[in-house]
């Protein structure tokens, strides 16, 4: 009776927004959460926004859209780009390959596939200039076709397939071993050709994680700093990236440069985070499965 | 008799040669897509690890010992080990309470704490440190403060840890939420039914559950903790010897024409890739169904 009593006057707010448990230790655990969160991640990042602000329209406009940001912008979107869709087209025949075929050494290659999300960008940096370096094992021969590789945009774009390997093998895998082997039974008993298959089957159906990796890909490779620092040359307006503008200024203590440019970037990224959400809604209707 | 009749109708069932089953591909596109795969993966994993040792040891082992024993690269091995000695505990933790509140619980608003929890990974970790310079900075919004009370967090110990613990937050989080999630209540309320504290609860009845899939999320945060370069090059300083970590350091010795000093280094850090690479696949093959399924 008097705990019905205790219950009841709460505010009704509260018993609405979280539902009673038996479990003890919410107020502390969320408590903490929220706490830890706000410092570490909220509170500094709200300072980068309300740093903006205290910018005016045009000053933030003309940062922005400055020559040099533009071209930084473009190298990193472009090459990003590039990555991804190399990402895209091996991540997929790798992804494939390793959930479908059976073959020597196959466990060891699946766990090598995670190797750039454990080693650290400046390593891979160095190791890649290293290899693409007009005297290294791949950047010697393809120096004699005229081909530059290192210190150029091409680098860049070596950097960030590098970076962006894991995103669609990972974002893929599970959707392959989660393919209804019955479909395609269906399409080569009505006569479907194995391409055909392929093509008009199952291809459409891995549509929404492919897309998903690409995006993936490309965000990361969008912000990636480490790797591509080394292997780019970094000579403004040419293969200068935008996360290293954003150092450039800071070392210049341009402060509002720099987190007008950090915004535009945040931005962006927000964009692509918003896309992969869009993809995967849609894929829900379309496939029910993501 | 019986017996030969399964055998023999078990001859029967097995294709002729050169037979393939509809669902699948030919011998020839099966071997091409493997060639592919493989040279691909070769091209951008294997080359450049094998790259990273055959450059450390070019000049033979005395040299890359040297490399590794020069004063301003062992301080940056222990900054590296000090930073990820606060920075991974302390995600840990969050990671550990985040998933408690997150997965025992029903309430509004979780989606968007979970997506606030994942926000540190779509930010540029260059811009992972600016944040921090923005707030602390000499220029900053605390700058002053700071200054008049001798403070000193940008270009010091203390940035270099916020930065890490920044770029590591959703490790330990992002592992533990779905596998608590789908752990579901009823062990905890058993618990807790039968007279055990909270505490008791966690540490007898959730814990022995979660061990490995922890392990697995503390096993990422720490490479990434000892490896971040961009956001701790914002907030570092680069001052030799105080506040450089492992992979500065490497950018350091790599700048100043030191190969293999530079390579030195960078192979521990690779052999630390490759430890975490090793443990995390064995964990992967051992106890899989005791950890978060879904793509990583």
């Amino acid at each position: 009776m008097s705990a019905t009593a205790a219950i009841s006057t709460r505010p009704a707010s509260w018993r609405t927004w979280r539902r009673p448990s038996v479990i003890p230790g919410f107020g502390i655990t969320f408590g903490f959460t929220l706490t830890y969160l706000s410092l570490i991640v909220l509170i500094p990042l709200a300072a980068l926004v309300l740093r903006t602000t205290e910018l005016s329209w045009q000053d933030y406009w003309a940062i922005a859209t400055n020559d040099r940001v533009l071209a930084s912008l473009k190298l990193s979107f472009g090459a990003a780009a590039i990555g991804a869709v190399l990402n895209t087209v091996f991540g997929l025949i790798v992804a494939w390959v390793l959930v479908r075929y059976e073959f020597t050494g196959k466990r060891v290659i699946d766990a090598i596939v995670d190797l750039p999300f454990a080693l650290p960008t400046a390593v891979a940096g160095i190791a890649l200039t290293a290899i693409f370096d007009k005297n290294g094992w791949i950047g010697k021969p393809l120096d004699a076709f005229g081909i530059e590789v290192a210190y150029t945009w091409l680098g860049v774009v070596v950097a960030l397939t590098f970076i962006g390997l894991p995103f669609v093998v990972r974002t893929l895998q599970p959707v392959i071993v989660e393919l209804d082997r019955e479909i395609e039974e269906a399409a080569a008993t009505l006569g479907a050709a194995r391409f055909q298959a392929i093509t008009r089957v199952i291809l459409p159906s891995l549509l929404p994680a492919l897309l998903t990796g690409f995006v993936l890909a490309l965000a990361r490779g969008v912000g990636e700093y480490g790797s591509v620092v080394f292997i780019a040359g970094n000579i403004p307006y040419k293969t200068e990236i935008t996360p290293l503008l954003i150092v450039i200024r800071l070392t210049e203590f341009d402060y509002s440069g720099a987190t007008a440019i950090a915004t535009v970037m945040l931005a962006l990224s927000f964009l692509m985070f918003l896309t992969i959400n869009i993809i995967q809604a849609w894929a829900r209707r379309r496939f029910g499965h993501v | 008799m019986s017996d030969t009749a399964i055998r023999s109708d078990r001859a029967a069932a097995t294709p002729p040669l050169g037979w393939r089953a509809p669902t699948t591909e030919s011998r020839t596109t099966k071997a091409v897509l493997i060639a592919a795969a493989m040279f691909f993966l070769a091209l951008f994993l294997l080359v450049p690890l094998l790259v990273v040792f055959v450059e450390a040891f070019s000049a033979g082992l005395p040299a890359f010992l040297k490399g590794l024993s020069d004063p301003d690269t062992i301080a940056a091995i222990k900054l590296t080990l000090l930073v990820a000695a606060i920075s991974v505990p302390a995600n840990c933790l969050f990671g550990v309470c985040a998933a408690w509140a997150i997965a025992k619980y029903e309430f509004r608003g979780k989606t968007i704490l979970m997506t606030l929890i994942d926000l540190p990974f779509s930010v540029s970790p260059v811009i992972a440190g600016l944040i921090y310079v923005i707030l602390f900075g000499s220029q900053g919004y605390l700058g002053p403060w700071l200054k008049a009370h001798d403070i000193q967090i940008i270009f010091a110990f203390p940035g270099i840890v916020l930065a890490t613990t920044f770029v590591t937050f959703p490790f330990v989080a992002r592992e533990l939420i779905p596998l608590m999630q789908e752990q579901g209540t009823h062990e905890e309320e058993a618990a807790v039914s039968l007279g055990a504290s909270g505490l008791q609860t966690f540490l007898r009845v959730t814990l022995p559950n979660i061990k490995w899939g922890l392990m697995y999320g503390v096993l990422l945060c720490n490479a990434r903790a000892m490896g971040e370069f961009g956001a701790v090059s914002v907030v570092s300083g680069h001052v030799r010897g105080e506040t450089n970590t492992m992979p500065l350091q490497i950018e350091i010795l790599y700048n100043d024409y030191q190969w293999v000093a530079a390579f030195a280094v960078a192979s521990l850090l690779a052999l630390l890739a490759l430890v975490t690479l090793i443990v995390k696949t064995v964990l992967e093959w051992r106890f899989g169904h005791e950890l978060a399924n879904g793509p990583r």
